[in-house]
């Protein structure tokens, strides 16, 4: 894991139990306990459905607020180019670069761009290095969660290169270090993210020690200050025109448009990609050579935190690579010698994160699972969720390890009085023909 | 004798849609049991691979699944047609898919060379016109 944090909180006051997030939780990792939810920690992947769902707005995402960065002297915005895609189609990506400057940043850089350098130094690892197949793009950190906890054997196929957050970070920051002669500890350079789960690399990215970005800012958040200083923008531009075909990175099959690779596949959604991951691991997929996954059923422009309804802002998207997807913004050589370099290289290895089993001990864990076993065909199987437990057999699970009890299912506890009330009946009843028969006993 | 944990499945024949849930739910109950994650792999590869084997060719089938402290074995019990030849299904690359079954990545003969290759035992018996019964089994250490 990205260490023992996560990027959602539940607000315990706010909560109201309704089970919203218990229902749509994909790793099954919440619980409604007394009328709050509760999350279990080891099987969050932080993917950020829960915070999507809840009607009391009760689960926040963790990410930083502008006044987080007046220790720098100088901050530079870098906006996810999902972020692009929440304006109308007269807002190019360029004027919005220029409204962060005019909102309090001293400057704002391109992400876009870096990813079509990441693009091609994925092209170059593909076409020299023989590791597993196929390779795993490991640029949404859910994703990489995920795989941490329940498919550690896949870990080895999640590609080692460097995101573009990181890229253009480390380009803004060196730029600009250049420009100003300030120190890079005084340079801030804050991403604009269309999700929590981005936090993660921030604080603890894997595979290396810091992050080049220092925070990043919720889209929803600076949204409704940045829409005004373009309402307000007389025109004026110091940005070149955003090109090339990392544009289109924040949607389903981004990643892979930019690929000459051929048998690559590109999926969204937690579901579908567990299904994907599944296939992988049961060596189904041995001829595909790259699979880009996306916790978002429609990638980063519909992360939990973006503005705009997804499939609009995925059109969005479509139309600015159109426009100006075919005129590349990089030189390919040159990024293949920078690729050479180890420019884009992560080193060391990412850790398996698997969530805790019935027992440490085996052959109690089988008691365990045999118990639970037991448990589970005793209950009606119809997950309907009232006993606070996403489905039955994670209920019978719960019992087994002694977080609940049997009776908390209301369909055992019916069954019970049910049981109890007619022994009672019996009971009253035999006592009655010795009492005075005067008294009337009424059953129904 | 150990504890055992056993469960059963029943498997479909030309059921695509439900093809690979055993192995799936197979491969869950491992984890959860807290089974080294390569074991974990190779009895998912092999359960697999036999569960398609029951889809493609035969009517339907039992899945037995056990699990022991030392042992994980798997019982693939079908009615089915039945292999002709059995030293020959084993070879790689040889294969009786029809050209349907090839068109949807199936059928590249490694099916039984492949749970051989994920198993530490493997048993083939089979009676043509009637079934066959492939036992599987992988050592826990």
């Amino acid at each position: 894991m990205y260490g023992e944090f996560h990027t959602i909180k539940f607000v315990s006051e706010l909560c109201d139990g309704h089970m919203h997030c218990m229902r749509i939780c994909p790793t099954q990792a919440i619980r409604v306990r007394n009328k709050k939810a509760l999350l279990l920690e080891d099987r969050c992947i932080d993917c950020g459905e829960c915070v999507r769902v809840c009607p009391n707005n009760a689960i926040i995402a963790m990410t930083s607020s502008f006044k987080d960065f007046s220790k720098f002297k100088y901050t530079i915005a870098l906006p996810s180019p999902a972020f692009y895609a929440q304006f109308g189609k007269d807002t190019t990506p360029s004027l919005i670069l220029e409204a962060f400057k005019k909102i309090g940043f001293d400057d704002a850089y391109d992400v876009a761009c870096a990813s079509e350098a990441v693009s091609i130094a994925i092209q170059e690892y593909l076409d020299t290095n023989k590791s597993p197949r196929p390779l795993i793009s490991s640029f949404c950190p859910a994703i990489v969660q995920l795989i941490q906890i329940r498919y550690p054997n896949l870990l080895d196929h999640l590609i080692p290169i460097e995101s573009p957050m990181e890229i253009a970070a480390r380009e803004a920051k060196n730029l600009k270090m250049k420009e100003t002669g300030l120190k890079a500890s005084e340079i801030g350079a804050i991403y604009i993210t269309p999700c929590p789960a981005k936090m993660l690399t921030i604080k603890n990215p894997l595979r290396k020690k810091h992050s080049f970005i220092d925070g990043a800012i919720a889209m929803h958040d600076i949204y409704p200050t940045l829409l005004q200083a373009i309402a307000q923008s007389n025109g004026s531009n110091d940005f070149k025109e955003v090109q090339g075909l990392g544009l289109g990175w924040p949607i389903v099959g981004g990643q892979v448009a930019c690929l000459k690779a051929e048998d690559c596949l590109a999926v969204g959604g937690i579901t579908d990609s567990v299904r994907i991951l599944e296939d992988i691991e049961n060596d189904k997929l041995k001829n595909i050579q790259y699979v880009e996954c996306h916790s978002c059923p429609t990638a980063c422009v519909g992360g939990t935190l973006a503005v705009e309804n997804p499939y609009i802002a995925r059109g969005r998207v479509l139309r600015m690579v159109k426009k100006y997807g075919s005129t590349p913004c990089q030189d390919r050589e040159k990024i293949r010698g920078l690729y050479q370099k180890n420019f884009f290289s992560l080193t060391g290895k990412i850790p398996p994160h698997p969530v805790q089993p019935l027992d440490e001990e085996i052959s109690k864990a089988i008691e365990k699972m045999q118990k639970k076993q037991g448990i589970h065909d005793k209950l009606p199987k119809i997950d309907c969720g009232a006993c606070g437990s996403p489905t039955c057999l994670s209920f019978a699970e719960d019992v087994v390890l002694e977080r609940v009890t049997l009776d908390d299912c209301i369909f055992v506890a019916i069954k019970k009085f049910e049981k109890l009330s007619s022994e009672l009946l019996e009971t009253v009843l035999r006592h009655s023909e010795k009492i005075d028969s005067n008294i009337e006993i009424i059953t129904s | 004798m150990d504890n055992t944990f056993l469960q059963t499945f029943k498997i479909q024949g030309g059921n695509i849609y439900n093809a690979g849930k055993a192995s799936t739910e197979i491969k869950a109950i491992l984890k959860q049991l807290g089974i080294n994650a390569k074991i974990v792999r190779r009895v998912a590869i092999a359960s697999y691979e036999a569960e398609m084997n029951v889809v493609m060719y035969a009517k339907q089938a039992t899945l037995k699944f056990e699990v022991s402290p030392s042992q994980i074995s798997i019982t693939v019990e079908d009615e089915g047609p039945g292999i002709p030849d059995v030293g020959l299904a084993m070879q790689e690359g040889y294969s009786t898919a029809t050209p349907e079954m090839r068109e949807m990545g199936f059928g590249a003969g490694m099916g039984l060379p492949n749970i051989k290759k994920n198993s530490d035992y493997l048993k083939i018996e089979s009676i043509l016109g009637k079934g066959t019964k492939v036992t599987i089994t992988l050592n826990v250490n």
